[in-house]
Protein backbone atom coordinates (compact mmCIF):
# COMPACT_ATOMS: atom_id res chain seq x y z
CA UNK A 1 0.00 0.00 0.00
CA UNK A 2 1.33 3.36 -0.94
CA UNK A 3 1.42 6.04 1.62
CA UNK A 4 -1.05 9.15 1.47
CA UNK A 5 0.09 12.44 0.81
CA UNK A 6 -1.90 14.90 1.94
CA UNK A 7 -1.47 18.86 2.61
CA UNK A 8 -1.40 20.24 5.88
CA UNK A 9 -4.76 21.99 4.89
CA UNK A 10 -6.17 18.55 4.22
CA UNK A 11 -4.94 17.32 8.01
CA UNK A 12 -6.47 19.74 9.97
CA UNK A 13 -9.94 19.79 8.21
CA UNK A 14 -10.37 15.82 8.07
CA UNK A 15 -9.04 16.13 11.96
CA UNK A 16 -11.12 18.96 12.88
CA UNK A 17 -14.25 16.91 11.08
CA UNK A 18 -13.96 14.13 13.82
CA UNK A 19 -14.98 15.93 16.59
CA UNK A 20 -18.19 16.83 15.04
CA UNK A 21 -20.84 14.25 16.66
CA UNK A 22 -23.80 13.23 14.56
CA UNK A 23 -26.63 15.00 15.25
CA UNK A 24 -24.70 18.37 16.17
CA UNK A 25 -26.86 20.92 15.29
CA UNK A 26 -23.49 23.40 13.83
CA UNK A 27 -23.43 27.41 12.89
CA UNK A 28 -20.55 26.86 9.80
CA UNK A 29 -18.17 29.26 9.33
CA UNK A 30 -16.41 30.31 6.02
CA UNK A 31 -13.61 28.74 4.20
CA UNK A 32 -12.11 25.33 6.15
CA UNK A 33 -14.85 25.05 8.74
CA UNK A 34 -17.00 24.73 5.65
CA UNK A 35 -15.17 21.87 4.53
CA UNK A 36 -14.92 20.46 7.63
CA UNK A 37 -18.98 20.17 8.53
CA UNK A 38 -19.74 18.80 4.88
CA UNK A 39 -17.03 16.53 5.00
CA UNK A 40 -18.35 14.63 8.49
CA UNK A 41 -21.81 15.15 7.41
CA UNK A 42 -20.91 13.21 4.44
CA UNK A 43 -18.82 10.57 6.46
CA UNK A 44 -19.47 9.80 10.32
CA UNK A 45 -22.15 12.63 11.15
CA UNK A 46 -24.80 12.10 8.18
CA UNK A 47 -27.30 13.84 10.70
CA UNK A 48 -25.30 16.82 11.23
CA UNK A 49 -27.59 20.39 11.20
CA UNK A 50 -25.63 22.57 9.68
CA UNK A 51 -26.57 26.52 10.06
CA UNK A 52 -25.28 29.35 8.25
CA UNK A 53 -25.24 32.70 9.26
CA UNK A 54 -26.51 33.45 5.97
CA UNK A 55 -30.12 32.20 7.75
CA UNK A 56 -30.08 28.78 6.51
CA UNK A 57 -30.95 25.76 8.79
CA UNK A 58 -30.18 22.08 7.88
CA UNK A 59 -28.62 22.47 4.64
CA UNK A 60 -27.39 19.78 2.16
CA UNK A 61 -25.18 21.27 -0.40
CA UNK A 62 -24.92 19.31 -3.64
CA UNK A 63 -22.21 21.10 -4.06
CA UNK A 64 -18.94 23.25 -2.17
CA UNK A 65 -20.32 26.14 -0.87
CA UNK A 66 -17.61 29.09 -1.69
CA UNK A 67 -19.25 31.54 0.05
CA UNK A 68 -21.59 30.96 3.31
CA UNK A 69 -24.35 32.19 1.40
CA UNK A 70 -24.19 30.01 -1.86
CA UNK A 71 -27.86 28.82 -3.68
CA UNK A 72 -26.81 25.46 -3.00
CA UNK A 73 -27.20 26.13 0.89
CA UNK A 74 -30.99 26.95 0.31
CA UNK A 75 -32.26 24.13 -2.34
CA UNK A 76 -33.42 21.33 0.02
CA UNK A 77 -32.58 23.19 3.22
CA UNK A 78 -35.11 22.29 6.33
CA UNK A 79 -35.47 26.09 7.07
CA UNK A 80 -34.27 29.67 5.71
CA UNK A 81 -34.76 32.56 8.03
CA UNK A 82 -33.67 36.40 8.41
CA UNK A 83 -30.17 37.22 9.56
CA UNK A 84 -32.05 39.10 12.71
CA UNK A 85 -33.74 35.34 13.37
CA UNK A 86 -30.44 33.43 13.31
CA UNK A 87 -28.12 35.35 15.92
CA UNK A 88 -31.46 36.23 18.11
CA UNK A 89 -33.74 32.61 18.08
CA UNK A 90 -31.12 30.43 16.99
CA UNK A 91 -27.76 31.22 18.79
CA UNK A 92 -28.41 34.18 21.46
CA UNK A 93 -31.59 31.57 22.77
CA UNK A 94 -28.97 28.50 22.95
CA UNK A 95 -30.22 26.31 20.11
CA UNK A 96 -26.58 25.90 18.60
CA UNK A 97 -24.05 22.89 19.96
CA UNK A 98 -21.07 23.52 18.04
CA UNK A 99 -19.38 27.13 16.22
CA UNK A 100 -17.02 26.34 14.05
CA UNK A 101 -14.03 29.36 13.81
CA UNK A 102 -11.30 30.59 11.94
CA UNK A 103 -9.22 33.70 13.31
CA UNK A 104 -5.78 35.07 12.29
CA UNK A 105 -4.88 34.61 16.06
CA UNK A 106 -5.21 32.83 19.06
CA UNK A 107 -4.00 32.97 22.12
CA UNK A 108 -3.21 30.84 25.40
CA UNK A 109 -6.78 31.13 26.70
CA UNK A 110 -8.57 30.55 23.32
CA UNK A 111 -9.70 34.31 22.36
CA UNK A 112 -9.58 34.92 19.18
CA UNK A 113 -8.79 37.91 16.67
CA UNK A 114 -10.24 38.65 13.31
CA UNK A 115 -10.26 42.27 13.24
CA UNK A 116 -6.55 43.74 13.13
CA UNK A 117 -2.74 43.05 13.70
CA UNK A 118 -1.18 45.69 15.77
CA UNK A 119 -2.00 47.63 18.89
CA UNK A 120 -3.44 50.50 16.94
CA UNK A 121 -7.18 50.18 16.23
CA UNK A 122 -7.78 53.37 14.92
CA UNK A 123 -4.44 53.01 12.77
CA UNK A 124 -4.33 49.47 12.14
CA UNK A 125 -1.04 47.83 10.31
CA UNK A 126 -3.24 45.23 8.86
CA UNK A 127 -6.60 45.09 8.96
CA UNK A 128 -8.34 41.78 8.54
CA UNK A 129 -12.09 41.19 7.95
CA UNK A 130 -13.92 41.55 11.30
CA UNK A 131 -16.02 39.34 13.12
CA UNK A 132 -19.10 38.38 11.31
CA UNK A 133 -20.41 36.50 13.13
CA UNK A 134 -17.61 35.17 15.41
CA UNK A 135 -18.08 37.28 18.27
CA UNK A 136 -21.47 36.08 19.20
CA UNK A 137 -20.83 31.92 18.35
CA UNK A 138 -17.94 32.23 20.26
CA UNK A 139 -20.09 33.66 23.34
CA UNK A 140 -22.88 31.48 22.87
CA UNK A 141 -22.48 28.48 21.24
CA UNK A 142 -22.23 25.01 23.47
CA UNK A 143 -19.03 24.03 22.51
CA UNK A 144 -16.50 26.31 20.02
CA UNK A 145 -13.55 25.11 17.86
CA UNK A 146 -10.87 26.69 15.93
CA UNK A 147 -8.44 25.37 13.15
CA UNK A 148 -5.67 27.13 12.22
CA UNK A 149 -2.24 25.86 11.04
CA UNK A 150 0.49 25.94 14.15
CA UNK A 151 2.54 29.23 13.47
CA UNK A 152 3.89 31.40 16.08
CA UNK A 153 2.81 34.62 14.56
CA UNK A 154 -0.75 32.48 15.03
CA UNK A 155 -0.47 31.77 18.85
CA UNK A 156 0.67 35.04 20.57
CA UNK A 157 0.81 34.73 24.11
CA UNK A 158 -2.31 37.47 24.04
CA UNK A 159 -4.60 38.58 21.25
CA UNK A 160 -3.54 41.95 19.82
CA UNK A 161 -7.53 42.51 19.70
CA UNK A 162 -10.09 40.32 20.95
CA UNK A 163 -12.54 39.26 18.41
CA UNK A 164 -14.21 36.78 20.16
CA UNK A 165 -14.16 35.22 23.95
CA UNK A 166 -12.62 32.19 24.98
CA UNK A 167 -12.00 31.76 28.45
CA UNK A 168 -10.46 35.77 28.96
CA UNK A 169 -7.88 35.72 31.20
CA UNK A 170 -9.18 31.91 32.87
CA UNK A 171 -12.08 29.73 32.88
CA UNK A 172 -13.51 32.09 36.00
CA UNK A 173 -13.45 34.87 34.37
CA UNK A 174 -15.37 33.38 31.31
CA UNK A 175 -17.61 32.33 34.16
CA UNK A 176 -18.10 35.34 35.91
CA UNK A 177 -18.82 37.18 32.40
CA UNK A 178 -21.82 34.90 32.79
CA UNK A 179 -21.47 33.44 28.70
CA UNK A 180 -23.93 31.11 28.16
CA UNK A 181 -22.01 28.93 25.74
CA UNK A 182 -18.96 26.37 26.53
CA UNK A 183 -16.50 28.14 24.87
CA UNK A 184 -13.23 26.82 23.27
CA UNK A 185 -13.23 23.50 23.73
CA UNK A 186 -10.47 22.51 20.94
CA UNK A 187 -7.97 23.22 18.13
CA UNK A 188 -6.65 21.87 15.31
CA UNK A 189 -3.27 22.58 14.41
CA UNK A 190 -1.17 20.84 11.24
CA UNK A 191 0.96 19.68 13.96
CA UNK A 192 -1.36 18.52 16.45
CA UNK A 193 -4.45 19.03 19.27
CA UNK A 194 -4.86 21.56 21.60
CA UNK A 195 -7.53 21.80 24.84
CA UNK A 196 -7.80 24.38 27.68
CA UNK A 197 -6.71 22.70 30.60
CA UNK A 198 -8.83 23.23 34.29
CA UNK A 199 -7.66 26.96 34.27
CA UNK A 200 -8.50 27.26 30.50
CA UNK A 201 -5.37 27.29 28.97
CA UNK A 202 -4.82 26.00 25.62
CA UNK A 203 -2.67 22.46 26.15
CA UNK A 204 -1.25 20.19 23.48
CA UNK A 205 -3.02 17.39 24.10
CA UNK A 206 -2.37 15.28 20.69
CA UNK A 207 -0.11 15.03 17.64
CA UNK A 208 -0.66 13.86 14.19
CA UNK A 209 1.49 11.37 13.18
CA UNK A 210 5.44 12.04 12.78
CA UNK A 211 4.76 15.78 14.60
CA UNK A 212 6.68 15.97 17.57
CA UNK A 213 6.00 17.91 20.91
CA UNK A 214 8.97 20.12 20.18
CA UNK A 215 7.63 21.38 17.01
CA UNK A 216 4.81 22.39 18.51
CA UNK A 217 6.18 24.36 20.78
CA UNK A 218 8.98 26.10 18.79
CA UNK A 219 5.63 27.00 16.94
CA UNK A 220 3.58 28.45 20.14
CA UNK A 221 4.07 32.21 21.50
CA UNK A 222 3.78 31.11 24.99
CA UNK A 223 5.27 28.75 26.61
CA UNK A 224 3.16 25.28 25.70
CA UNK A 225 2.56 22.97 28.46
CA UNK A 226 1.93 19.24 27.22
CA UNK A 227 -0.34 16.85 28.77
CA UNK A 228 1.04 13.91 30.31
CA UNK A 229 -1.26 11.15 28.23
CA UNK A 230 -0.33 12.73 25.22
CA UNK A 231 -2.25 11.16 22.35
CA UNK A 232 -1.55 10.36 18.30
CA UNK A 233 -4.14 11.25 16.09
CA UNK A 234 -5.86 8.51 13.52
CA UNK A 235 -3.83 8.58 10.12
CA UNK A 236 -6.11 10.35 7.62
CA UNK A 237 -7.76 8.36 5.56
CA UNK A 238 -8.03 7.59 1.66
CA UNK A 239 -12.05 7.90 1.88
CA UNK A 240 -12.02 11.15 3.77
CA UNK A 241 -8.93 12.68 1.53
CA UNK A 242 -11.04 11.45 -1.64
CA UNK A 243 -14.13 12.60 -0.53
CA UNK A 244 -12.40 16.42 0.38
CA UNK A 245 -10.51 16.46 -3.51
CA UNK A 246 -13.02 14.75 -5.49
CA UNK A 247 -16.40 15.99 -4.01
CA UNK A 248 -15.67 18.90 -2.09
CA UNK A 249 -13.34 20.84 -2.91
CA UNK A 250 -12.38 19.47 -6.74
CA UNK A 251 -10.47 22.43 -7.71
CA UNK A 252 -8.63 23.34 -4.18
CA UNK A 253 -9.24 26.22 -3.55
CA UNK A 254 -8.85 25.77 0.01
CA UNK A 255 -7.08 22.44 0.25
CA UNK A 256 -3.87 23.53 -1.64
CA UNK A 257 -2.45 25.43 1.65
CA UNK A 258 0.72 23.42 2.91
CA UNK B 1 -50.79 53.55 -7.58
CA UNK B 2 -47.46 52.50 -10.04
CA UNK B 3 -43.58 53.25 -9.14
CA UNK B 4 -42.33 51.85 -11.82
CA UNK B 5 -40.03 53.62 -13.07
CA UNK B 6 -36.53 53.13 -14.87
CA UNK B 7 -33.24 52.31 -12.37
CA UNK B 8 -31.23 55.83 -13.48
CA UNK B 9 -34.40 57.44 -12.97
CA UNK B 10 -35.07 56.21 -9.22
CA UNK B 11 -31.40 56.51 -8.68
CA UNK B 12 -31.18 60.52 -9.90
CA UNK B 13 -34.13 60.79 -7.54
CA UNK B 14 -33.90 59.15 -4.43
CA UNK B 15 -29.77 58.80 -4.72
CA UNK B 16 -27.84 61.83 -2.81
CA UNK B 17 -24.27 62.90 -2.26
CA UNK B 18 -24.11 62.32 1.30
CA UNK B 19 -26.59 60.19 1.83
CA UNK B 20 -26.03 56.59 4.00
CA UNK B 21 -26.58 54.52 1.41
CA UNK B 22 -27.93 50.56 2.71
CA UNK B 23 -27.48 48.03 -0.11
CA UNK B 24 -29.34 44.65 0.69
CA UNK B 25 -28.06 41.08 0.48
CA UNK B 26 -26.28 38.71 2.60
CA UNK B 27 -23.90 37.25 -0.63
CA UNK B 28 -27.81 36.52 -1.80
CA UNK B 29 -29.70 39.29 -3.97
CA UNK B 30 -26.82 42.35 -3.71
CA UNK B 31 -27.89 44.82 -6.05
CA UNK B 32 -25.11 45.21 -8.38
CA UNK B 33 -27.01 47.18 -10.64
CA UNK B 34 -27.97 49.71 -8.77
CA UNK B 35 -24.87 50.20 -6.95
CA UNK B 36 -23.08 50.56 -10.82
CA UNK B 37 -25.59 52.96 -11.57
CA UNK B 38 -24.81 55.17 -7.99
CA UNK B 39 -21.08 55.25 -9.70
CA UNK B 40 -22.64 56.44 -13.24
CA UNK B 41 -24.17 59.42 -11.87
CA UNK B 42 -20.73 59.83 -9.94
CA UNK B 43 -22.54 60.34 -6.40
CA UNK B 44 -19.98 61.35 -4.02
CA UNK B 45 -19.37 61.64 -0.25
CA UNK B 46 -21.63 58.56 0.62
CA UNK B 47 -21.91 56.52 3.50
CA UNK B 48 -21.93 52.75 2.91
CA UNK B 49 -23.66 50.42 4.82
CA UNK B 50 -23.80 46.24 4.50
CA UNK B 51 -23.02 43.88 7.16
CA UNK B 52 -21.08 42.29 4.42
CA UNK B 53 -19.48 44.81 2.16
CA UNK B 54 -18.96 42.65 -0.75
CA UNK B 55 -17.08 43.45 -4.06
CA UNK B 56 -20.14 45.59 -4.89
CA UNK B 57 -18.56 48.35 -1.81
CA UNK B 58 -15.22 47.49 -2.87
CA UNK B 59 -15.95 48.57 -6.75
CA UNK B 60 -17.74 51.63 -5.29
CA UNK B 61 -14.75 52.49 -3.12
CA UNK B 62 -12.71 52.05 -5.71
CA UNK B 63 -14.54 54.92 -7.83
CA UNK B 64 -14.28 57.02 -5.20
CA UNK B 65 -17.91 57.62 -4.35
CA UNK B 66 -17.34 56.90 -0.52
CA UNK B 67 -16.66 58.66 2.64
CA UNK B 68 -17.50 56.23 5.12
CA UNK B 69 -18.04 52.24 5.35
CA UNK B 70 -20.00 50.96 8.18
CA UNK B 71 -19.82 46.66 8.23
CA UNK B 72 -19.47 43.41 10.18
CA UNK B 73 -17.58 41.63 7.73
CA UNK B 74 -15.49 43.31 5.49
CA UNK B 75 -14.09 39.88 3.30
CA UNK B 76 -14.28 38.45 0.07
CA UNK B 77 -16.73 35.65 0.59
CA UNK B 78 -15.08 32.30 0.44
CA UNK B 79 -11.95 34.15 -0.99
CA UNK B 80 -10.18 36.27 1.62
CA UNK B 81 -9.63 39.96 1.68
CA UNK B 82 -11.60 42.54 0.25
CA UNK B 83 -8.69 44.65 -1.06
CA UNK B 84 -9.86 47.77 -1.98
CA UNK B 85 -11.64 48.81 1.17
CA UNK B 86 -9.14 47.30 3.14
CA UNK B 87 -6.22 48.84 1.98
CA UNK B 88 -8.17 52.21 1.68
CA UNK B 89 -8.48 51.90 5.90
CA UNK B 90 -4.92 50.53 6.28
CA UNK B 91 -3.71 53.92 4.45
CA UNK B 92 -6.26 56.15 6.75
CA UNK B 93 -8.14 57.28 2.89
CA UNK B 94 -11.65 55.29 4.20
CA UNK B 95 -13.74 56.38 7.72
CA UNK B 96 -15.09 53.21 9.15
CA UNK B 97 -17.69 51.95 11.60
CA UNK B 98 -17.45 48.10 12.90
CA UNK B 99 -20.13 45.85 14.21
CA UNK B 100 -20.07 42.03 14.86
CA UNK B 101 -23.22 40.66 12.04
CA UNK B 102 -25.47 40.43 14.75
CA UNK B 103 -24.69 44.34 16.18
CA UNK B 104 -24.77 45.21 12.77
CA UNK B 105 -28.33 43.55 12.17
CA UNK B 106 -29.48 44.75 15.48
CA UNK B 107 -29.04 47.96 14.60
CA UNK B 108 -31.28 47.61 11.30
CA UNK B 109 -33.77 45.62 13.30
CA UNK B 110 -34.22 48.60 15.96
CA UNK B 111 -34.15 51.01 12.70
CA UNK B 112 -37.05 49.37 11.02
CA UNK B 113 -39.22 49.08 14.50
CA UNK B 114 -39.48 52.48 15.13
CA UNK B 115 -37.19 52.21 18.43
CA UNK B 116 -33.92 54.25 19.46
CA UNK B 117 -32.02 51.10 19.72
CA UNK B 118 -32.07 47.32 21.23
CA UNK B 119 -30.39 45.16 22.93
CA UNK B 120 -28.34 42.15 23.02
CA UNK B 121 -26.58 39.54 25.49
CA UNK B 122 -23.05 40.19 26.34
CA UNK B 123 -20.13 38.47 24.52
CA UNK B 124 -17.49 39.04 26.83
CA UNK B 125 -15.02 40.00 24.08
CA UNK B 126 -15.06 43.74 24.97
CA UNK B 127 -12.26 45.52 22.42
CA UNK B 128 -14.99 46.68 19.49
CA UNK B 129 -17.13 47.60 22.44
CA UNK B 130 -14.32 50.31 23.61
CA UNK B 131 -13.52 50.88 19.94
CA UNK B 132 -16.57 51.84 18.66
CA UNK B 133 -18.52 54.62 21.15
CA UNK B 134 -21.72 53.51 19.35
CA UNK B 135 -21.84 49.75 21.53
CA UNK B 136 -22.70 50.66 24.45
CA UNK B 137 -23.66 48.38 27.95
CA UNK B 138 -26.45 49.50 30.23
CA UNK B 139 -28.00 47.60 33.36
CA UNK B 140 -31.40 45.12 32.60
CA UNK B 141 -34.08 47.61 34.07
CA UNK B 142 -35.50 43.89 35.61
CA UNK B 143 -32.18 43.11 37.73
CA UNK B 144 -30.64 40.52 35.15
CA UNK B 145 -26.79 41.10 33.94
CA UNK B 146 -25.84 44.34 31.86
CA UNK B 147 -26.69 44.07 28.10
CA UNK B 148 -24.90 45.45 25.08
CA UNK B 149 -26.99 48.34 23.44
CA UNK B 150 -26.66 49.45 19.61
CA UNK B 151 -28.28 51.93 18.03
CA UNK B 152 -31.15 52.10 15.18
CA UNK B 153 -30.37 52.60 11.65
CA UNK B 154 -31.95 54.38 9.62
CA UNK B 155 -30.41 54.79 6.08
CA UNK B 156 -31.31 57.37 3.85
CA UNK B 157 -32.06 54.71 1.35
CA UNK B 158 -32.12 51.11 1.12
CA UNK B 159 -31.64 49.33 -2.16
CA UNK B 160 -33.22 46.06 -2.12
CA UNK B 161 -33.78 43.50 -4.89
CA UNK B 162 -36.15 40.94 -5.13
CA UNK B 163 -37.07 38.01 -7.56
CA UNK B 164 -40.70 39.37 -8.32
CA UNK B 165 -42.13 42.75 -7.41
CA UNK B 166 -45.68 44.65 -8.60
CA UNK B 167 -45.59 47.87 -10.08
CA UNK B 168 -46.57 49.15 -6.56
CA UNK B 169 -43.25 47.71 -5.18
CA UNK B 170 -45.49 44.65 -3.24
CA UNK B 171 -42.12 42.17 -3.17
CA UNK B 172 -42.17 38.73 -3.29
CA UNK B 173 -37.93 37.30 -2.12
CA UNK B 174 -37.13 33.83 -1.47
CA UNK B 175 -33.70 31.97 -0.64
CA UNK B 176 -31.49 33.71 1.52
CA UNK B 177 -33.53 36.70 3.20
CA UNK B 178 -30.46 38.07 5.38
CA UNK B 179 -31.61 42.00 5.94
CA UNK B 180 -33.65 42.88 3.13
CA UNK B 181 -37.08 43.52 5.30
CA UNK B 182 -35.05 45.30 8.06
CA UNK B 183 -33.23 47.36 5.38
CA UNK B 184 -36.61 48.52 3.95
CA UNK B 185 -38.56 49.06 7.13
CA UNK B 186 -35.31 51.01 8.44
CA UNK B 187 -34.83 53.37 5.27
CA UNK B 188 -36.29 56.57 4.47
CA UNK B 189 -36.20 56.07 0.86
CA UNK B 190 -36.56 52.32 -1.01
CA UNK B 191 -35.30 51.39 -3.98
CA UNK B 192 -37.11 48.04 -5.54
CA UNK B 193 -35.23 46.27 -7.98
CA UNK B 194 -36.93 42.89 -9.50
CA UNK B 195 -35.81 40.09 -11.93
CA UNK B 196 -39.66 40.24 -12.64
CA UNK B 197 -42.83 42.94 -12.71
CA UNK B 198 -45.65 40.47 -12.13
CA UNK B 199 -49.26 41.01 -11.90
CA UNK B 200 -50.75 41.78 -8.73
CA UNK B 201 -52.95 39.03 -9.03
CA UNK B 202 -49.52 37.01 -8.51
CA UNK B 203 -48.60 38.46 -5.48
CA UNK B 204 -51.94 37.85 -3.94
CA UNK B 205 -51.46 34.32 -4.52
CA UNK B 206 -48.76 33.71 -2.34
CA UNK B 207 -49.09 36.92 0.61
CA UNK B 208 -46.75 34.59 3.13
CA UNK B 209 -44.02 35.49 0.91
CA UNK B 210 -44.61 39.40 0.05
CA UNK B 211 -41.65 40.40 2.55
CA UNK B 212 -41.55 44.24 1.61
CA UNK B 213 -44.86 45.76 0.87
CA UNK B 214 -45.61 48.83 -1.15
CA UNK B 215 -46.36 50.95 1.73
CA UNK B 216 -42.71 51.34 2.45
CA UNK B 217 -41.50 51.35 -1.20
CA UNK B 218 -40.63 54.55 -3.38
CA UNK B 219 -39.78 53.29 -6.82
CA UNK B 220 -39.76 50.04 -8.32
CA UNK B 221 -37.31 49.17 -11.39
CA UNK B 222 -37.26 46.24 -13.91
CA UNK B 223 -33.70 44.64 -13.98
CA UNK B 224 -33.32 41.36 -14.82
CA UNK B 225 -30.24 40.02 -13.92
CA UNK B 226 -29.39 43.00 -11.50
CA UNK B 227 -27.12 40.99 -9.16
CA UNK B 228 -24.17 39.28 -11.57
CA UNK B 229 -21.79 38.26 -9.93
CA UNK B 230 -24.26 37.84 -7.07
CA UNK B 231 -27.66 35.41 -7.95
CA UNK B 232 -31.22 35.40 -7.66
CA UNK B 233 -32.41 31.96 -6.26
CA UNK B 234 -34.08 30.17 -8.58
CA UNK B 235 -33.49 32.57 -11.47
CA UNK B 236 -29.52 32.28 -12.07
CA UNK B 237 -26.30 31.33 -10.55
CA UNK B 238 -23.97 32.91 -8.39
CA UNK B 239 -20.82 33.59 -10.23
CA UNK B 240 -18.04 32.30 -8.22
CA UNK B 241 -15.29 32.26 -10.87
CA UNK B 242 -15.69 36.26 -10.97
CA UNK B 243 -15.17 36.60 -7.03
CA UNK B 244 -12.59 34.56 -7.60
CA UNK B 245 -11.17 36.80 -10.23
CA UNK B 246 -12.12 39.82 -8.43
CA UNK B 247 -9.51 38.78 -6.10
CA UNK B 248 -6.54 39.10 -8.77
CA UNK B 249 -8.33 42.26 -10.07
CA UNK B 250 -8.16 43.89 -6.83
CA UNK B 251 -4.96 43.81 -6.35
CA UNK B 252 -3.61 47.07 -8.37
CA UNK B 253 -5.61 50.44 -8.22
CA UNK B 254 -5.18 50.61 -12.16
CA UNK B 255 -6.65 46.98 -12.80
CA UNK B 256 -9.71 48.02 -10.68
CA UNK B 257 -9.71 51.31 -12.59
CA UNK B 258 -9.60 49.84 -15.92
CA UNK B 259 -12.49 47.22 -14.78
CA UNK B 260 -14.59 49.90 -14.16
CA UNK B 261 -13.96 51.77 -17.51
CA UNK B 262 -15.30 48.98 -19.21
CA UNK B 263 -17.81 47.22 -17.48
CA UNK B 264 -19.40 50.18 -15.27
CA UNK B 265 -18.45 53.25 -17.05
CA UNK B 266 -18.33 51.63 -20.65
CA UNK B 267 -21.94 50.30 -20.63
CA UNK B 268 -25.03 52.28 -20.90
CA UNK B 269 -27.34 49.43 -18.14
CA UNK B 270 -27.56 46.35 -16.97
CA UNK B 271 -28.89 44.61 -20.16
CA UNK B 272 -26.07 45.95 -21.74
CA UNK B 273 -23.72 44.76 -19.17
CA UNK B 274 -25.31 41.34 -19.52
CA UNK B 275 -25.30 41.53 -23.36
CA UNK B 276 -21.65 42.17 -23.13
CA UNK B 277 -20.69 39.06 -20.74
CA UNK B 278 -21.74 36.93 -23.16
CA UNK B 279 -23.89 33.96 -24.02
CA UNK B 280 -20.91 31.48 -22.87
CA UNK B 281 -20.98 33.00 -19.38
CA UNK B 282 -24.65 33.75 -19.19
CA UNK B 283 -25.31 30.05 -20.39
CA UNK B 284 -23.25 28.92 -17.26
CA UNK B 285 -24.56 31.32 -14.96
CA UNK B 286 -28.25 29.31 -15.72
CA UNK B 287 -29.88 26.45 -13.25
CA UNK B 288 -31.99 23.52 -13.76
CA UNK B 289 -35.72 24.10 -11.84
CA UNK B 290 -36.45 22.94 -8.51
CA UNK B 291 -40.29 23.83 -7.73
CA UNK B 292 -41.61 24.16 -4.24
CA UNK B 293 -44.98 21.85 -3.69
CA UNK B 294 -47.63 24.52 -3.89
CA UNK B 295 -49.82 25.27 -1.08
CA UNK B 296 -53.80 25.41 -0.76
CA UNK B 297 -54.91 28.98 1.00
CA UNK B 298 -58.04 28.22 0.56
CA UNK B 299 -61.36 30.08 -1.18
CA UNK B 300 -62.92 31.55 1.55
Amino acid sequence: MTELTYSSAELMIINAARLLRDGDVVFVGVGQPNLTCNLAKRTHAPNLVMIYEAGVIGAEPARLPLSIGDPTLVSGALSVVSMYDIFSLYLQRGNVDVGFMGGAQIDKFGNINATIIGSDYAHPKTRLPGSGGSQEIAAWANRCYLMTPHQKRRFPEKVDFMTSAGFLNGRKQRKAAGLRGGGMVGVVTDIGFMEPDENGELTLTALHPGKTAEQAKENTGWPLKVAASLRTTEPVTEKELKILQEELDPKGIYLRGG
Amino acid sequence: MSKLIPLKDAISKYVSNGDVVYAAGFTHLIPFAAGHEILRQNRRDLVLARATPDLIYDQMVAAGCARKVIFSYMGNPGVGSLRIVRSAIEQGKLEWEEYSHFGMITRLQAGASGLPFLPMNQTGAADLEKANPNIKRIPDPYGGKDVIVVPALNPDVAIVHVQRADANGNAHLWGIIGEQKEAAFAAKKVIVTAEEIVDESVIRSDPNRTLIPSVVVDAVCRVPFACHPSYAQGYYDRDNDFYLQWDKISESVESVKSWLDEWVYGVKDRAEYMEKLGEEKRGRLKIKSRMSEPINYGEY
